[in-house]
């Protein structure tokens, strides 16, 4: 149809990681000069004694101070004018680096890529919004930090501030604004952006459901009707196989796979079978980020052993283990319980109750418990998915069903009530019936 | 004609003064932002900028004038001497506070989005400059108070006031870039700035320096700074030592050079280390 207005070739970015130094998270200036010293001196020392010894003693490797790293290896792709392009992976396949790299905020260390077009990356909604600001003063801001020049904003601000309903609250500091309000806004702004090429990673994550079909809407709108090439990062299949005709699949930093959405999805979905009922992460590649990680999720049963098979009059009992680093108040820690199809049955978080009630969380390791109640559960297999966020900023955790177990129905106490046998509905509680 | 944009290790080198250009909008509401912010978030915002250079100043000319008796420059009340050297020394110091921790300010920014990094430190240079037009609004009063009139020298002054830009962005590039990879750069920078202000002349004239010091004392960038501003601001009564000017001038612009110079070499690299 047209010439590709993003062409990928043979992209790759190497990072080195430190392996000294683990304790800080900031490398300093006198930890610089203390280790370049140590090493003159042991160098000094070695060279003296080398004469006399040298040939007794065995060397004594000492391990590599970096080890390079490349979070994104030889990816190539094309996309055209107007066209749609998912690109899906698990957490750490190299998407965010990916992006990066298109959106010009790191260098990639081979390859390359040519763009045609203006290029708007929305990496998080309300990126340098500041909240001593007033709304007015922060459309304005973000709309310059995304790209767009002065006039621009000014000719879109009324369609902006009808986006985000935020009218009256226009010359209030977004401090304060509630969680929603500030989110509407930011994504407001972010929708009106008139580059030729959108790069969108997970923003759609936050927000309240309608606020996301409002924004989905909107970015088909983008995609569909005003020819604009839109790539599109999502962890959410749903909404990629909404928007998107086209998907690339990473993982751990290469291309896996890429062409109709429906097969990419389909090869992601296998890629990422569940494990049982239990998954377990080493620390150094636990999900998460400097605020939290993700060590452990399991699914046991009322008695307490970890199964993968549960009664259905029983609890069921999913169970997190998260270290936290740094406490936040916003902080939500919870879980989608998914059928094997893929539609999610219910989400919950441990501070959906009154906050009276909430699970006290501390830095270091939380054990937290979510009780699904007995007698809720239909018979069959139930996946479940990580979900941890700071409440409407970013997300922390969004993995793909991670862990699996099926429900063998034990509930019913009438005759009529046919156990195993296949039964519709994605639950199957028992109601009391009264006459009247 | 849509603009074509290539990607590849190196390249953002060869475009960066146009973009610098391109990003100019980016540049000017991030000052208007960091204004902004500044002078809302505190009651005395505007206050702050004029309190703490008039009350340095009357300390000053107490401590170097009355007590220690060091001779004024000229016929100028000595607390006008102080305050034409106190107005760049704020400017300079306030610049090199600020720009040491604005890319650690705006790490957010950075790890999201793309734009040349040298607009944030030149940002915060912006910003000080406010309160350095605020503490001139001072002067003005303060020289109605005494009676006392420059000449035409102080037609002279922008080129001073170039002179402070540039003594204020060189070492403010270097630690703002430094500060990036090595946290404890922020221990240096109050460190600095304190001992600067007795080691510059500030609370005094340079003419009391020793003649055969002078040029040792000239390598002191703001040395250059402090001694145009006062020869344009008190008639040219001290005249200039040209020699300590020139060395002045060179050690400003060599910090300046090597400052943009160390600063984009190590630019590219800030989103993945911040």
């Amino acid at each position: 149809m047209s010439d590709p207005v993003i062409t990928v070739e043979n992209l790759g970015k190497k990072y080195r990681i430190r392996h000294q130094h683990q304790r800080q998270r900031y490398l300093t200036f006198r930890d610089l000069l203390a280790d370049k010293t140590k090493r003159a001196a042991r160098r000094l020392w070695s060279a003296a004694r080398r004469p006399l010894t040298s040939d007794l003693r065995p060397q004594t490797s000492t391990p590599p101070a970096h080890e390079d790293f490349w979070a994104l290896r030889g990816v190539s792709f094309e996309v055209n004018q107007g066209e749609s392009l998912g690109i899906i992976g698990s957490n750490g396949a190299g998407k965010s680096t990916l992006l990066k790299i298109l959106s010009r905020i790191t260098e990639p260390t081979v390859g390359r890529a040519r763009i045609t077009g203006r290029v708007a990356s929305l990496i998080e909604v309300g990126t340098g919004f500041h909240p001593e600001l007033t709304g007015r003063e922060n459309i304005f801001l973000n709309g310059s930090i995304l790209g767009m020049s002065r006039a621009e904003i000014q000719r879109k601000f009324d369609e902006i501030i009808a986006f985000a309903e935020v009218e009256k609250f226009l010359d209030t500091p977004v401090k304060h604004y509630s969680s929603g309000m500030y989110v509407r806004l930011a994504f407001a702004v972010a929708a009106h952006l008139e580059q030729e090429i959108l790069v969108v990673d997970e923003v759609l994550a936050v927000g309240d459901a309608q606020f996301q079909k409002k924004c989905l809407g909107k970015m088909r709108e983008v995609g569909l009707h005003q020819g604009r090439t839109v790539l599109f990062v999502s962890h959410n299949i749903q909404a990629v196989k909404l928007l998107c005709s086209r998907s690339v699949l990473l993982k751990e930093g290469n291309l896996l796979a890429q062409g109709p959405t429906e097969e990419v999805t389909r090869c992601y979905l296998a890629e990422n079978e569940t494990t049982g009922a239990e998954r377990v992460w080493p620390r150094e590649a636990a999900p998460g980020d400097a605020t939290l990680r993700l060590l452990s999720l399991k699914v046991a049963a009322g008695n307490g052993t970890t199964s993968s098979e549960l009664c259905s009059d029983e609890y069921v009992f999913v169970e997190m283990l998260v270290e936290i680093s740094s406490l936040n108040d916003a902080l939500r820690v919870g879980f989608e319980l998914l059928r094997a199809d893929g539609t999610v049955l219910l989400t919950s978080f441990h501070n959906d109750t009154a906050t009276s009630e909430w699970p006290p969380l501390s830095l270091g390791s939380n054990n937290l418990r979510c009780q699904v109640p007995p007698g809720l559960l239909n018979a069959g297999r139930y996946t479940v998915a990580p979900r941890i966020c700071i409440h409407c900023v970013r997300w922390i955790v969004y993995e793909p069903p991670t862990v699996e177990f099926d429900v063998r129905i034990t509930h019913g106490r009438s005759h009529f009530w046919m156990g195993n046998a296949p039964h519709p509905g994605a639950i199957r509680p028992v109601f009391h019936w009264v006459r009247r | 004609m849509p603009q074509e944009l290539i990607i590849e290790p190196g390249r953002a080198d060869r475009q960066y003064w146009r973009d610098i250009w391109r990003y100019r909008e980016l540049f000017y509401f991030l000052s208007w932002r960091d204004i902004l912010v500044r002078y809302k978030q505190t009651v005395i915002g505007i206050a702050w900028a004029v309190v703490k250079p008039l009350l340095t100043t009357v300390v000053f000319s107490f401590v170097f004038g009355r007590i220690a008796k060091l001779p004024p420059d000229g016929s100028a009340p000595y607390s006008v001497m102080v305050f034409a050297a106190m107005m760049p020394w704020q400017f300079v110091a306030t610049s090199l506070t600020e720009c040491s921790n604005s890319l650690i300010g705006n790490a957010n920014l950075i790890s999201k989005i793309y734009f040349p990094r040298l607009i944030i430190p030149a940002g915060s240079v912006i910003t000080s400059f406010v309160d350095f037009l605020i503490s001139a609004g001072l002067l003005v009063l303060m020289m109605a108070w005494f009676r006392w009139w420059p000449d035409f020298r102080l037609l002279s002054i922008p080129l001073f006031i170039a002179l402070a830009f540039a003594a204020s962005a060189g070492p403010g590039l270097w630690l703002a870039a430094l500060n990036v990879k090595y946290r404890d750069f922020r221990y240096v920078v109050p460190f600095l700035v304190q001992t600067g202000l007795y080691v510059s002349p500030v609370g005094f004239s340079s003419k009391i320096v020793p003649e055969r010091w002078r040029l040792l004392y000239s390598l002191n960038p703001m040395v250059g700074v402090i001694d145009g501003f006062r020869w344009a601001i008190l008639r040219g009564e001290t005249p200039f030592y040209w020699p300590g000017v020139g060395l002045s001038l060179a050690v400003t612009f060599l910090l300046l050079v090597s400052g943009i110079w160390y600063f984009r070499r190590v630019e590219r690299s800030f989103a993945d280390v911040i």
